[in-house]
């Protein structure tokens, strides 16, 4: 990396800010569509930091399946099932509230503390392939790595059939068991809720 | 303040591990099932950028770590479609996405 260090200490301290914030809105704001316009700035800036770790590849990875892909899943999503409901009050929210966040911050601080006692056996700058990172993620990729990798695709293509099969919606002409005529106007405005909460 | 000729590695994994804790947090939380998919995705976030600090500090010739993280994004955006279809039929069976509601399957 050619940038001046303290270029990059300003970078980083943005970033992580940013990361952090974002994150923090993500969860804590009302509105689910600001949360998602929040997540993809998380995942820029998260490329941002893959940058300063001289990883112009994976930043670019992250860009395009997070940004442009995952991102955009998930605000379609919003867009298809954002209703605006009156969410049934919980009686013990007060104690889940305190425990769970108890439970986070004890998590946070043992990982910092891990994190700064923690003697990492760093190794030298000199051996670093910095910029050509990418050519080595290419032979990783077609050597040590390779049955992962075609692994990957299959994963790709079982996901990809699986959210088909799972998010169509089944619409036979005929009633099977009377074999009458199935009133599709019903099926497209039916809101009765098949599995309705008894309690 | 400091003398360093590079970002410490520690400040890479501090901020990793606040934005996991955040997902879990976010995750434990949630009442809407979008929310609870998008704590996944920041935890899975701060995974990859703890294998792309290591990587970078600690194993800076052979970069495995960054072939990991190409893996977990591909991992991680499969997984985003599969949820994002389960919600969907979820939503079409129950005609909520409140996390409160899907209690078919406790005791």
């Amino acid at each position: 990396m050619s940038i001046a260090i303290t270029t990059q200490f300003i970078c980083f301290t943005v970033l992580s800010l940013v990361v952090i914030i974002g994150a923090l809105g993500v969860v804590l704001l009302e509105s689910i569509v600001y949360s998602a316009f929040l997540l993809g700035g998380v995942f820029m800036s998260v490329a941002g930091l893959y940058l300063l770790l001289n990883a112009s590849f994976v930043a670019a990875a992250q860009v395009l399946v997070y940004v442009g892909a995952v991102n955009v899943l998930i605000i379609f999503a919003i867009m298809l099932v954002n209703k605006k409901e009156d969410l049934k009050p919980i009686s013990d929210i007060k104690s889940r509230r305190v425990i769970s966040t108890s439970i986070c911050l004890t998590l946070l601080s043992l990982l910092i503390r891990v994190d700064l006692t923690n003697v990492w056996s760093l190794s030298s700058p000199e051996n670093s392939i910095g910029e050509e990172s990418t050519i080595r993620i290419g032979e990783h990729l077609f050597s040590d790595y390779l049955l992962p990798f075609e692994v990957a695709s299959v994963l790709l293509l079982m996901a990809m059939i699986g959210a088909i099969v799972l998010a169509r919606r089944d619409v036979m002409s005929k009633d099977i068991s009377t074999g009458l005529p199935v009133d599709q106007e019903l099926i497209e405005k039916s809101s009765e809720p098949l599995l309705t909460n008894k309690n | 303040m400091m003398n360093l000729e590079s970002i410490p590695l520690q400040a890479f994994l501090i901020v990793s591990s606040a934005l996991f804790c955040i997902g879990i947090w976010g995750l434990l939380n949630s009442r809407n099932a979008v929310r609870v998919l998008m704590s996944i995705e920041l935890m899975l976030n701060a995974v990859n950028i703890n294998l792309m600090a290591f990587s970078s500090y600690i194993d800076n010739n052979l970069i495995q770590g960054q072939v990991f993280t190409i893996f977990v994004i591909t991992v991680a955006a499969a997984e985003a479609a599969v949820g994002l279809a389960i919600l969907l039929s979820l939503y079409r069976n129950r005609v909520t996405v409140d996390m409160e509601s899907f209690n078919l399957l406790k005791w």
